[in-house]
């Protein structure tokens, strides 16, 4: 299929490029930029005035519940979800059941990625045998298979020698480990940020060391073993900080941030609304302004959906009986936008953070829109008011905050090499 | 830190009466005052040989116990009696992995009994809002104790006590000793002591039993009991639980008592003719001294009577503003659909 997209204002921060100009499309690849290219035999074409084009997203967490939890999304509603919000590379925690800590499993999640083909599934693997935290997993195998890093989430390890012993593994084989840096003996039954209003309305507090205690021990293992690490979901203004310091030291780590953390603090859970129970919690202002400092300053290279599907029923308790995580995926857009308005960020950084940013922390391929790469290509209109509601998100999860309201920023089209995979048109 | 944001008004209605008892916080001193005031007539109407007034005639108040309690669920029993409504006590067990879709699913079958109002306790912190919000509008929520939130009857009886044995809130320096951390009872104190108007309000505890930042309830800390004691006209005493020896937030029941028990050597501090309350169970020679506890300073029993005086009065206000709304709600609905009696409560009233 061979695809003319016409007059778009063409984003593509991997190659500085940001002006109105055509694309040329064909067999999966943009084949020529700008030029009025003759020989060009185009069997459609776009009209992208007014729309902006740029790298499809790559969100480095986004969960997909399938196998285990098909109540709350599946390979196939997820994928369908990360395509209408122009995510073209997804990122998949191992937290399925089972986990995905045996190649079968993360076979089978990328066969039905296949099947479905609304955008490419990497698998992250399970870095311990069910996230246990004791038993290292076949992380050779699972890198052979496709999963592009390995995790054991926000899960504790046996002991710091187990967790030592896996980097050393993963080092060995060059393979990057995604930290979500957490102290669970700091964290004890909290559900939302030890601040003010943990203290108000009785909620148990997450202290932020348990973040930055369990990061200091990260950091160092991470530098003792060599080994190639990403850190996600930062969530406090300290951790920023001891992110930039081990960067200045010259110790090769990435890290990323949820987009609800750059927009969200403590104050949303005032009256107990369990829709913004997340882990780790919505901090304080000053953590939120930090952390979007980090990203300006490319401290933090991504911004990552943490897209986590709930089916309504676990939303459905007091706050501290429901399960955290918010459907994310289809707000990650809006969401930076907003951060764009409201000049917390240039547009061309926030599609930055959101492509090559990305692409470079997983070292996957995509995030760019050069003559020859892959045309993994979201189109958006950056202005257009939408209602987000349950007839309009495509997430099997309810979960947003957003649910029933209007947002500006709307996805046109997705392609995933050049094969159109989304398309909204008014 | 940004200002903290307002709880919205589901407490009140329209008319900006009470309709659910969920928190103290957001609600005015005007109805605290009035919650006092009308606890004080029943006081009075306690002195009569007939205890009964027929203000809750004919409604149906569910006692729903998710945690146990005896005193708590007892004299929200004996107010809805003297109110003549009739009571129902369910006391439910719940375990922790189901307890989110069992309260759900245990409220839709309460609601389809027609009852009026719930009394509820639960182990959850927001428990009693998530309930109000999930339940029909027209039955009233009285929160009677949720996780570490709020117990605000516990707070109102215990503002009515210092009224009555104190006078003006205006003069007044109160302290609050023990496990602040853990406490609802001490939370919905600090915001009815703060909204009564109290220029001086104390918390005194070791660091491992005060939350974040408690400053920003409108507290002074204190780790010190002679300090924190010193010329106050109230003490307020919490009860310790004796898990809090696990995980290193006390050493040991013994040194806990050396340091924060109250004693009539500490007692000394304070005014001399300072009051001792204690939301009880008391724990004697844990947080209190015996003595203290029965000396002619301690109003501890008389907080157990005041208690059922200010249920009755919080439960017949919200049920007041409960058949306000609906009637105000049905009626604005009459044109677009006709209810039938049964379903919309007219047949109740």
């Amino acid at each position: 299929m061979s695809i003319y997209i016409k007059g778009g204002r063409l984003i593509d921060p991997a190659h500085k490029v940001d002006m109105t100009a055509d694309l040329y499309v064909a067999e999966g690849k943009v084949v020529a930029i700008g030029e009025n290219a003759k020989s060009f035999n185009a069997e459609q074409t776009i009209d992208a005035k007014g729309l902006i084009i740029c790298p499809g997203f790559i969100d480095l967490s986004a969960s997909i519940p399938e196998p285990g939890h098909e109540t709350k999304g599946t390979v196939a509603s997820e994928t369908r979800a990360a395509a209408a919000a122009g995510v073209t590379s997804l990122c998949c925690p191992p937290n399925t059941t089972p986990a995905i800590d045996s190649p079968s499993v993360a076979t089978l999640i990328q066969d039905l990625g296949r099947q479905n083909d609304f955008c490419h599934l990497y698998p992250i693997g399970a870095m311990t045998v069910g996230l246990q935290g004791a038993q290292l997993s076949e992380i050779y195998a699972l890198k052979e298979v496709g999963c592009i890093a390995v995790s054991n989430m926000r899960r504790p390890y046996q002991s710091n020698a187990v967790l030592l012993h896996c980097l050393e593994y993963a080092a060995t084989h060059d393979i990057t480990v995604f930290f979500s840096s957490t102290d669970v003996t700091l964290e004890q039954s909290g559900c939302v940020h030890d601040g003010p209003y943990a203290t108000r309305l009785g909620l148990g507090g997450i202290p932020e060391t348990a973040e930055t205690v369990a990061l200091s021990r990260d950091l160092l293992l991470v530098e003792q073993s060599g080994v190639r690490a990403h850190f996600g979901q930062l969530s406090t203004a300290r951790s920023v900080e001891l992110i930039a310091r081990a960067q200045d030291r010259g110790i090769p780590i990435t890290a990323d941030v949820a987009v609800q953390h750059l927009i969200s603090t403590e104050t949303c859970i005032h009256d107990f609304n369990a829709l913004y129970h997340i882990q780790p919690p919505l901090r304080s202002e000053q953590d939120r302004r930090a952390l979007l400092q980090g990203v300006k300053q490319g401290v933090i290279s991504a911004i990552c959906s943490y897209h986590q599907p709930h089916e309504t029923a676990a939303k459905m308790a007091p706050f501290a009986a429901t399960e955290p995580g918010i459907s994310s995926i289809e707000t990650l857009l809006p969401y930076g936008l907003e951060l764009v308005r409201n000049n917390a960020l240039e547009l061309t950084e926030l599609i930055e953070r959101l492509t090559f940013g990305p692409a470079k922390a997983a070292r996957i391929k995509g995030g760019a829109l050069g003559i020859g790469d892959i045309a993994d290509i979201c189109i958006f209109d950056p202005d257009e008011y939408w209602l987000l509601n349950e007839k309009t998100i495509f997430s099997k999860g309810h979960n947003t905050p957003l649910l029933n309201t209007e947002i500006q920023g709307r996805v046109r089209y997705t392609m995933v090499a050049g094969r159109k995979v989304h398309q909204y048109t008014n | 830190m940004g200002p903290i944001a307002e709880s919205p008004q589901i407490q009140l209605t329209d008319n900006g009466q009470l309709r659910h008892f969920l928190t103290i916080e957001g609600l005015p001193s005007s109805i605290l005052c009035e919650i006092l005031d009308t606890a004080d007539s029943f006081i009075s109407m306690e002195q009569q040989s007939v205890k009964k007034v027929p203000l809750l005639r004919g409604k149906t108040i569910v006692n729903l116990f998710f945690e146990p309690s005896t005193r708590t669920r007892t004299t929200f029993e004996i107010a809805a009696k003297r109110l003549s409504a009739d009571v129902i006590n369910l006391n439910i067990s719940t375990s922790a992995t189901t307890k989110g879709e069992s309260l759900l699913d245990t409220l839709r079958n309460l609601e389809a009994m027609a009852s009026d109002m719930f009394v509820v306790r639960h182990a959850d912190s927001g428990a009693a809002h998530f309930i109000a919000e999930q339940v029909t509008p027209k039955i009233a929520i009285i929160n009677a104790g949720d996780g570490r939130h709020a117990h605000p009857t516990q707070a109102m009886l215990d503002m009515l006590t210092i009224r009555r044995h104190k006078g003006e809130f205006e003069q007044l320096s109160v302290a609050i000793v023990g496990d602040i951390l853990h406490s609802r009872v001490a939370r919905s104190q600090i915001q009815a002591l703060n909204t009564l108007g109290v220029p001086d309000i104390r918390v005194i505890a070791p660091n491992t039993l005060l939350p974040f930042d408690v400053e920003s309830l409108g507290v002074k800390i204190y780790n010190r009991m002679i300090d924190g004691l010193a010329d106050v006209d109230t003490v307020i005493m919490l009860r310790l639980q004796n898990e809090r020896m696990q995980g290193a937030l006390l050493p040991s029941q013994h040194e806990f008592y050396q340091l924060y028990g109250l004693t009539m050597d500490k007692l000394k501090y304070a005014k001399p003719d300072a009051i001792v309350m204690h939301p009880g169970p008391i724990n004697r020679g844990v947080e209190i001294a015996s003595d203290v506890a029965d000396s002619n300073q301690s109003v501890i029993l008389n907080q157990v009577g005041y208690g059922i005086a200010v249920r009755m009065a919080v439960m017949s206000m919200a049920m007041s503003g409960q058949t306000m709304q609906n009637q105000e709600n049905s009626a604005g609905h009459n044109d677009e659909h006709l209810e039938s009696p049964d379903s919309n409560g007219t047949a109740r009233l």
